[in-house]
């Protein structure tokens, strides 16, 4: 169903972090710029889409000092808002954010360190854009910043700052259906597998809360108001955002789960762990009828390699691409023939162009 | 990351360090009464080897050295780490140079580095902790006063990390992994194992029992609103997965289960008399081992270092204790190695210069026992590969 394409090679490993690659297509240009993280340091690649060129660029954590482990950074992640994108680090220190390309940082947030070490961490993990011009990030605290993002410029503000969480933020995601429909749009999670639901706005309404089963919730998704969950136990559920119902439960992986991905167009989803597979997983779900149906489409072993990044490189799933732990290269997947004719079955509630 | 992850690094990479020197010092291990009939010639006897071991295990779990390393911080960084441990192993009678120093780190690390990667969930770095500390108290355990340390030590660990969340244990592992990024030195007795490939990278199974706590992959379960069942699905999960193991014990005592951890220089094995072929692919992958020299011969001359023993000393002179190097540098030592032939080349492991007939006995039979299950062809084989036939016997 899906073949391997061409690796792209980076300047270092990946680091084994929690969704640990993002992608950002930008079509006007033909481009897709990919970020991993490499303890201090960020690589970038741009990619043009005829595989021709490939440009490289790295991005160090604030006051980067190599010797010393205090400026690791947790995540970097493309926050594509209606006006701009954005790309956010998040580290030990704080939180960065250029211009999607890298070329300028245009917002510095320090977190509150401490002068001593303390038993628990500090770090910033975590980060999505949601509706038009919010941008969140987690922190070790279990706390949630809300920065308010402007169309353009650098005065990008702290908006409010949510307290839900008593554990370490682990992934946030916003609603990506698109649909204007869903009542919530944001999820935030935590080392306990607890999960936040969210109404953006001026102050950000809690909706719903989803207690964890005391195992680390790793990476969220939302998607046309369901919740895509993966766990340290290996195990996906799909939950109903507002009310917490159990829709569905999968035992995916023998290891930890390091991301989730959902292709918002098809719904195609993606799930990669330290097992070493990257699975690829349909869902359909109607919530006029609140059905919904997962089915497993697909296998993808990266040999002797931990995963820590599985993402789509576009919208309806033709392509993925996967990172791993010491893994100097971002693995290349794309979508034969006969698993894009499965794709165009699952249009019938979306009206798209053929693509 | 987790300012609480230095214990686990250092207790664990200590235990791997005792493993290796206590099987070297064992392999030239002459019985006390032989020993004594050799009367002018310096030698690994029992007695130094049980001191070597208790001199290092007492630094190792030193109080104020413990009360330091428990406090929250982050972690040293690879370099600070080997001033660490080169101390601790000159905290004994036995003498190490850097380069040896440097190799022995390399072997701790990558043994620690792979217990990590297998580890199925985070927090079994605690239980692969409380296997090289159960060791630990192995080797002590007719020394009441150092036992007392290493028990206290349990208590310390017992307390700091049985409370920890999986999560939080992740986080910890994800920072050991940080540490470790980018290490692919080869190490002999994992590519025998077939746990390591030629490139260095370590082989992660797809199949075995899965982590307690987690299900064989393979069943899709969809709920109705009201919480029943609804549909039960399967798929292939592309491995051959079994249920969980029993829990190890997270307490002082009891079975950990698990073997990551335990001493896998222990076991006789048979032996190889041919290594893989290095690859010239192993210098790109590693930043430590930049050298083309096969990685085997370098952990030889490690090894040769460590139990190399003593000086050559010329008759009547006191005993100047128990240094490690025979040669001045590492280049003579090296041509040595490859310059010698055949039937001397134990020689250049063995622990004094002197033609001493007893020693020599006591080391040709040891070097029988290593050669006579070889293949065939082992008698053609080089002097290199001789030499590692015996290293591969540990």
């Amino acid at each position: 169903m899906f073949h391997k394409e061409k690796s792209i090679q980076l300047k270092n490993s990946a680091s084994a972090l929690y969704n640990n690659l993002s992608v950002l297509r930008i079509a006007p240009r033909r481009l897709t710029y990919f970020t991993v993280v490499h303890a201090n340091v960020v690589n970038m690649v741009s990619t043009s889409w005829d595989g021709l060129n490939y440009s490289h660029r790295q991005l160090q954590s604030k006051e980067p000092n190599v010797a010393t482990s205090t400026s690791l950074i947790m995540q970097a992640a493309f926050c594509a808002l209606p006006s701009r994108d954005l790309l956010v680090v998040s580290s030990q220190k704080g939180i960065q954010m250029y211009e999607s390309d890298g070329s300028i940082m245009v917002y510095w947030h320090a977190l509150d360190t401490p002068e001593a070490p303390t038993a628990h961490a500090v770090f910033a993990r975590g980060i999505s854009a949601v509706s038009d011009n919010y941008v969140c990030v987690g922190v070790s605290s279990g706390a949630v910043l809300v920065f308010d993002v402007p169309s353009k410029g650098s005065n990008i503000t702290l908006s409010e700052v949510l307290e839900e969480h008593k554990e370490a933020i682990t992934d946030i995601a916003s609603e990506c259906s698109g649909s204007q429909e869903c009542l919530a749009n944001l999820v935030t999670a935590d080392d306990g597998g607890n999960m936040c639901v969210w109404k953006s706005g001026e102050e950000f309404q809690l909706l719903n809360k989803i207690p964890g089963l005391d195992m680390t919730c790793s990476s969220v998704k939302l998607w046309k108001g369901t919740v895509l969950a993966g766990y340290g136990t290996g195990q996906i559920r799909l939950y109903e955002a507002v009310t917490g119902i159990l829709h569905a439960e999968v035992n995916a992986h023998a290891r930890w789960i390091y991301s989730l991905d959902i292709a918002p167009f098809s719904g195609l989803l993606l799930s990669a762990a330290e097992d070493s597979f990257v699975r690829v997983w349909h869902l359909s779900i109607t919530p006029e009828t609140n059905s919904v149906e997962i089915a497993h489409l697909h296998n993808e072993c990266v040999t002797d390699t931990q995963i820590c990044g599985a993402k789509f490189c576009d919208g309806d799933g033709y392509a993925f691409a996967v990172t791993g732990y010491d893994l100097s290269e971002i693995i290349r997947l794309i979508g034969r023939g006969e698993g894009r004719a499965l794709l165009r079955v699952n249009w019938r509630d979306q009206s798209r162009e053929e693509v | 990351m987790s300012t609480r992850t230095l214990p686990l690094l250092f207790i664990n990479l200590g235990g791997e360090m005792l493993y290796i020197l206590d099987q070297r010092l064992r392999a030239q291990n002459i019985p006390a009464d032989k020993a004594k009939k050799v009367s002018t010639v310096p030698a690994w006897i029992e007695e130094d080897r049980k001191r070597v071991m208790n001199d290092i295990i007492t630094t190792m779990f030193n109080k104020k050295f413990l009360e330091e390393l428990f406090k929250p911080q982050e972690l040293y960084s690879k370099k600070a780490l080997r001033t660490v441990f080169d101390r601790l192993a000159h905290a004994s009678i036995m003498r190490l140079n850097q380069a040896s120093m440097d190799k022995l780190y390399d072997l701790m690390t990558m043994a620690f580095k792979y217990q990590v990667l297998l580890c199925p969930r985070p927090k079994d770095i605690l239980l692969v902790s409380f296997n090289h500390m159960d060791a630990i108290k192995d080797f002590v355990k007719d020394t009441p006063s150092i036992l007392s340390q290493v028990d206290e030590t349990y208590q310390q660990l017992i307390e700091m990390y049985t409370p920890l969340s999986n999560g939080e244990f992740q986080l910890i592992r994800q920072t050991l992994l940080i540490f470790f990024q980018d290490m692919h030195i080869r190490v002999s007795i994992f590519l025998k194992d077939k746990v390591q490939n030629s490139n260095g990278r370590f082989v992660l199974p797809t199949n075995g029992p899965v982590p307690r706590g987690t299900q064989i992959p393979g069943m899709i379960r969809i709920f109705s609103c009201s919480g029943e069942e609804l549909t039960r699905l399967q798929f292939n999960n592309g491995g051959n997965y079994s249920s969980a193991l029993r829990e190890g014990s997270f307490e002082m005592f009891g079975n950990r289960v698990t073997k990551l951890g335990t001493n896998m220089y222990s076991v006789s094995r048979p032996v190889e008399t041919h290594m893989s072929g290095t690859s010239k692919s192993s210098a790109q992958h590693t930043k430590v081992n930049a050298a083309p020299n096969p990685l085997a011969k370098e952990e030889l001359n490690l090894l040769a270092r460590l139990m190399g023993g003593l000086e050559v000393q010329k008759p009547g002179s006191t005993d100047t204790g128990f240094r490690v190097n025979l040669f001045a540098t590492d280049e003579e030592e090296e041509e040595a190695l490859i310059s010698r032939p055949n039937e001397l080349s134990y020689g250049v492991i063995s622990i004094q210069a002197t033609k001493d007939q007893q020693a020599n006995a006591e080391l040709t039979k040891i070097m029988g026992e290593f050669t006579e299950s070889g293949d065939p062809s082992s008698s053609a084989s080089s002097k290199g590969d001789d030499l590692l036939a015996m290293m591969d016997g540990l």
